[in-house]
């Protein structure tokens, strides 16, 4: 496992009381591997995706468990050393490519600048290999590229130019947070397509936190799913698409839209809403939403057990 | 085919946006005058009761087309024609279209305040999903889902027979989307109610419309009944952007890549405006623009050169 992640907890220490946003949260991802994070806001998961990778606003801190990089703890480690594994060991794509990007600086200087810091190369040596990683990424005329600001590239070029400057000092892991989710369709659609080329071929373990099933279902090989902070169902992707063994999954299958020829004009819905996280339910956190719950749901916590090929943290799947 | 008795006709409707730099600057650096036609020769009509939906990508225009019909922006050429008895807008974000002062039932009274309409506060808010207590409370109390069937509420209150629906569902959670969705299909059975929907989501457009328009770089390329757009797809930009559609069936069908990205709109190409990225481009295609010929404006349709055997 590259990314090996135990009981993971944060908390948001409030007046009124401590949030706990993540909540006994355990996953791996292997070499060459894309794991999908999906929820709905403020199920979490870019919370869990700024734990690893210690970037967490106070308050907000990691109250218990660990997070392991290549077999090291990283959670732990003094400010300036995490500093330095994060620049080394994981890259970053956030949502909106501007944020990420400088717009005084050139695509070239941002690129051989994070090369120079991460590794014992040259200047010259530096160039090359923002020329090569630019290509890598599919960027047309890299050499020309290299001279131009930020606000000179299109949106879906900009978001192949962040996935390069994340590429850039070779890390083991990615951490991907919405990627595909400020761009249209067909750009989508190439920007998917590189991040798995690149999990393929580089073996870099891939973390995909995003809300949309069909980039999960085109990208990733596991899919974990958040709620309310927990971790509902975690599992093989076709497993969990075509028969989800929580309620909560089932239902967010059947609540996505799909392009059919027969139009059915309704949707199945889960009715309400997910809960605040000051007002988590006791026992199960989807037991006020769910048509399935019984007696036990309401009272007891249920904890990720098997179920078929993948674990599903719900009572209906417990041993009697 | 002219429908019978349309609601709502745009008759080649164009629309230009000044994008000039400021007059000092034309004159100093001598440049001339830009403008940007955002929406270009638009030509659609719809029925009572049904729902047309315009789906692209950003940028193709299909907000202006919106906002051209609700009067937002006067057209630069071509007219809006309605015969219906009144119109109303929801936006998409339903964070900024909410007065965070007002209570909620200040808001949904609005427009019956202005137009003198009678319709109980409480009922209205009934009819979304909402309960009549609701009303005191302020928007920031409400979820992004309950904020939007607020919006859907206000709308309603002025009593119209024509929804324009930019991007309704955009902002929301999938699971609160089903819910957004299921309730404007119910309450166009209930009242009757005439839809535009703009989105740029092919799925939820495949739920929710009756007739789809693609529209690229603005102008509508194509125009089908829902059920034949989805299986019979014509124009190369439709195949593209169904084929673009993530998969959720895993069915590991092969996808053609999708190369390229919407032109600039300040320097659209020659010729058919899809040309660049087409597959099937040839001479004609890069010297002239395709007429709209049975609703799909493709110079390779019309001398079918394209295969349009159904897809999948």
């Amino acid at each position: 496992m590259i990314l090996d992640i135990k009981n993971l907890r944060v908390e948001f220490p409030t007046r009124r009381g401590t949030l706990v946003a993540v909540d006994d949260v355990s996953l791996g991802i292997a070499p060459g591997e894309v794991l999908g994070l999906v929820g709905e806001s403020g199920a979490g998961k870019t919370l869990t995706g700024l734990a690893i990778i210690g970037l967490l606003e106070p308050p907000g801190r990691i109250a218990a468990g660990e997070v392991r990089l290549e077999g090291r703890r990283i959670d732990n480690l003094p400010h300036e050393e995490l500093r330095r594994v994060r620049g080394r060991r994981i890259g970053v794509v956030f949502q909106d490519p501007l944020t990420s990007l400088n717009p005084l600086y050139t695509v070239g200087e941002q690129l051989e600048e994070t090369i120079l810091t991460h590794l014992p190369l040259s200047k010259s040596q530096a160039r090359t290999r923002a020329l090569s990683l630019l290509r890598e990424v599919g960027i047309p005329a890299p050499e020309a590229r290299l001279h131009q600001y930020p606000h000179q590239f299109s949106g879906g070029m900009r978001q192949r130019v962040v996935i390069a400057l994340a590429l850039a000092a070779e890390p083991s892991l990615v951490i991907a947070d919405e990627p595909t989710t400020a761009l249209d369709v067909s750009i989508q659609a190439q920007v998917i397509a590189l991040l798995k080329r690149l999990a393929r071929e580089r073996g870099t373990a891939v973390m995909l936190i995003t809300h949309d099933m069909g980039v999960i279902a085109e990208t990733a090989q596991r899919v974990a799913v958040m709620y309310a902070g927990r971790l509902v169902e975690i599992g093989p992707v076709r497993e969990v698409i075509h028969s989800p063994r929580h309620p909560y999954t089932a239902g967010l299958m059947g609540s996505i839209p799909k392009i059919s020829a027969r139009r059915d004009r309704h949707l199945a819905q889960i009715e309400g809403a997910m809960p605040r996280l000051n007002a988590i339910p006791p026992g199960c956190p989807f037991n006020p939403r769910c048509p399935r719950r019984f007696e036990r749901c309401l009272v007891a916590r249920p904890h990720l057990v098997p179920a078929g090929a993948s674990q599903a943290a719900c009572w209906l799947h417990a041993a009697p | 085919m002219p429908l019978l008795s349309p609601l709502l006709t745009l008759t080649r409707v164009s629309r230009d946006f000044d994008v000039s730099a400021p007059w000092l600057n034309r004159v100093i650096e001598r440049q001339p005058r830009r403008t940007l036609r955002a929406v270009d020769d638009v030509s659609f009509e719809v029925a009572g009761g049904e729902t047309l939906a315009l789906v692209g990508e950003s940028g193709c225009g299909k907000s202006t087309v919106a906002r051209l019909i609700v009067g937002l922006y006067a057209p630069s050429a071509g007219h809006v024609e309605f015969r219906g008895r009144r119109m109303q807008m929801i936006f998409q974000d339903p964070y900024a279209s909410l007065n965070p002062r007002w209570r909620v039932k200040d808001i949904v009274a609005e427009p019956i305040k202005l137009l003198g309409t009678k319709a109980k506060i409480g009922d209205m808010l009934m009819q979304v999903g909402l309960s009549p207590d609701d009303g005191e409370k302020y928007p920031h109390e409400f979820s992004g889902g309950q904020r939007q069937r607020i919006s859907i509420a206000r709308a309603l209150a002025g009593e119209p027979d024509f929804l324009v629906c930019d991007e309704p569902t955009s902002a929301l959670d999938v699971s609160v989307q089903a819910q957004i969705l299921n309730l404007m299909s119910a309450l166009q059975e209930r009242l009757g109610l005439t839809y535009i929907f703009i989105s740029h989501n092919l799925a939820v457009v495949s739920h929710i419309a009756d007739r789809v328009g693609v529209m690229y770089l603005g102008r509508v390329v194509e125009l089908a009944p829902a059920a034949e757009l989805f299986t019979r797809p014509r124009h190369p930009y439709t195949r593209m952007l169904l084929d673009a559609v993530p998969d959720l069936g895993m069915s590991g069908k092969p996808r053609t890549p999708v190369g390229g990205e919407v032109p600039n709109p300040l320097a659209p190409p020659s010729g058919c405006a899809f040309h660049p990225r087409c597959p099937h481009a040839n001479e004609r295609c890069r010297r002239e623009q395709p007429q709209v010929i049975d609703n799909v404006a493709c110079h390779a349709v019309e001398e079918r050169r394209i295969n349009l055997a159904a897809q999948s």
